[in-house]
């Protein structure tokens, strides 16, 4: 059996930051574990640009975001093996693994960051009516396939749902010469990124079905078309009102779910509203020495704010190593109203030196908003926003001070309020 | 005077801008968060310009496409015209971040450049 003192599973840019983070903090036996023949996640095929402004202050592809944290994996001779698939995790930190050089092998961790991403959510998850045909891909298959395999997966398009990976996939698939109908999302805004409707949607002509929904789906071998009807107030298709789309693709981007097979198996509690770990500040699990960061945690919008939530479960995981972290009373965080989730879900006010950023999503579009931080029944921050959509995640600062002057506090809480 | 209203692709925070034209002349841009946002107004007011992104195919190499990019900002009615002329390349490994790939591609004046690294099969 080896050991080590911080086994990283997942080699995407959660496990890399926080491999880098818990090294530059002065822990020296480190492995990264990564099921993919190459570092990097699934920035390797995320070929657009737009990462990298907070982190490096210039706007880089996906690859080169990538390559930026695996040179720095090389240069701090950080260890990682490729290929290899962690099968199971016990809550004493045993990792069974397999790869085809060591076989099925064992590894005992001090201590563990769990960093596997997230997967798709596929048609099987919608219940969509209909032949069960080729051509259906879920939309980081498809740009796997364009991007990595450099094929097209086919010619008339329709996506269903506005995630972040259909509007790039539209506007990718369009400048590879296929034609893509339309964009159908359920709601009535989309749950991408604005920015991305500019570029990926407007600048192409490709329309926007804000409250649509794919009704049935026809073909006998191969996907022939769609048909797509408005939906009313509950989400339900409204009848008579369908519409024919010929098509031979249908990509579905409708939502992302964190991948935490492996956390169940070592009995990590996972929260209902983000399908991630419980963590406190430090980014640790129910479980002592589990650390979560990245997608598997709760799905970010941004590459450049996994890597900043997992340098604070890298340098967190140090300090743990340690010895350094203390035990005490931590308080309990919760979304309220119009805030549906808050990552972290506890802060222990003794382990915190700096300023805290909570991160959390809204339950629908809010124009001219306050989002306040309470600490029991008192407002300590209270600031006004313009709009705030699920589709973009928000942070809120709690300072030290804050902490300091409420060291009793039972619970913090974020609010959405009108004024 | 106009108003136009335009949502800044400077960065994913995608601030909400609000320009004021006067005979296609920009007098005033708000609501942007950094100075990208008012250089931004102002391009796209006047010759919208957009970042390429695409693959070519690779000869020789552990990959069958490397990622390329525009080194800056081309106008965005060139888009296609950059997409015909890279169907047209193909790479041989080894490829490296930053490379040039192709010169001054559709004469934008901007050169095109690799942003992955590819070894090759045989060297």
């Amino acid at each position: 059996m080896q050991e080590y003192d911080l086994v990283v599973i997942g080699g995407g840019p959660a496990g890399l930051a926080a491999a880098v983070a818990a090294k530059e903090q002065g822990i020296e036996n480190i492995l990264i574990l990564e099921r993919e023949a190459k570092l990097g996640g699934i920035l390797n095929q995320c070929i657009h640009n737009g990462f990298g402004l907070h982190v490096f202050k210039e706007e880089l592809t996906g690859p080169e975001y990538a390559y930026r944290f695996i040179n720095m994996i090389e240069d701090k001779f950080i260890r990682y093996k490729t290929e290899t698939m962690v099968i199971d995790l016990s809550k004493d930190k045993l990792i069974t693994a397999v790869n085809k050089t060591d076989g099925i092998f064992t590894i005992q961790a001090k201590a563990v960051i769990l960093a596997m991403g997230c997967r798709e959510r596929p048609r099987g998850a919608l219940n969509i009516p209909g032949a069960r045909c080729s051509g259906i891909f879920t939309a980081g298959t498809a740009q796997k396939f364009v991007n990595i395999e450099g094929m097209m997966p086919g010619k008339s398009i329709v996506i269903l749902g506005s995630g972040d990976i259909g509007l790039i996939m539209a506007r990718r698939m369009t400048l590879e010469g296929a034609h893509v109908k339309a964009v159908v999302e359920l709601m009535p805004y989309s749950a991408g990124l604005t920015r991305n409707i500019v570029q990926c949607l407007d600048d192409y002509d490709i329309p926007l079905k804000l409250n649509h929904t794919v009704t049935n789906i026809v073909g006998k071998d191969r996907l022939e078309g769609v048909y797509i009807a408005p939906v009313d107030e509950n989400r339900n298709p409204i009848p008579n009102e369908e519409e024919y789309i010929p098509c031979d693709t249908l990509l579905l981007s409708v939502g992302l779910l964190p991948e935490n097979e492996l956390s169940k198996k070592a009995t990590v509690k996972l929260s209902p509203l983000t399908g991630g770990a419980e963590v406190d500040e430090g980014r640790e699990t129910n479980v002592d020495g589990i650390f979560a960061c990245g997608n598997v945690l709760h799905v970010h919008d941004l590459v450049d704010h996994v890597t900043e939530e997992s340098y604070i479960a890298g340098n967190a995981a140090a300090r743990y190593l340690k010895g350094l972290q203390k035990q005490s009373k931590k308080i309990e965080v919760k979304a309220k109203d119009g805030a549906r989730y808050v990552v972290p879900k506890f802060i222990s006010p003794e382990n915190i030196e700096t300023d805290l950023e909570l991160s959390f999503r809204v339950r629908d579009i809010y124009k001219d908003h306050y989002v306040s931080v309470y600490f029991d029944e008192t407002r300590v921050a209270h600031q006004k926003k313009k709009i705030l959509t699920p589709g973009e995640m928000q942070t809120v600062k709690v300072t030290a001070e804050m902490l300091n002057a409420h060291t009793h506090c039972n619970e913090i809480s974020i609010q959405v309020e009108k004024e | 005077m106009d108003q136009k209203a335009l949502v800044c692709i400077g960065c994913p925070l995608g601030c909400r801008l609000e320009v004021t034209l006067e005979n296609s002349e920009v007098l005033r841009v708000t609501g942007q968060s950094c100075r990208k946002g008012k250089t931004y107004a102002i391009k796209e007011c006047t010759n919208p310009t957009r970042i390429l992104t695409t693959t070519v195919e690779v000869e020789n190499g552990f990959l069958e496409v490397a990622s390329i990019k525009t080194e800056k900002d081309i106008p965005k009615d060139k888009l296609f015209d950059c997409i015909k002329e890279l169907k047209k390349v193909r790479l041989t490994a080894p490829i490296h971040i930053g490379d040039i790939v192709v010169a001054n591609i559709a004469d934008t004046g901007v050169n095109i450049i690799a942003t992955t690294n590819c070894e090759a099969l045989d060297t």
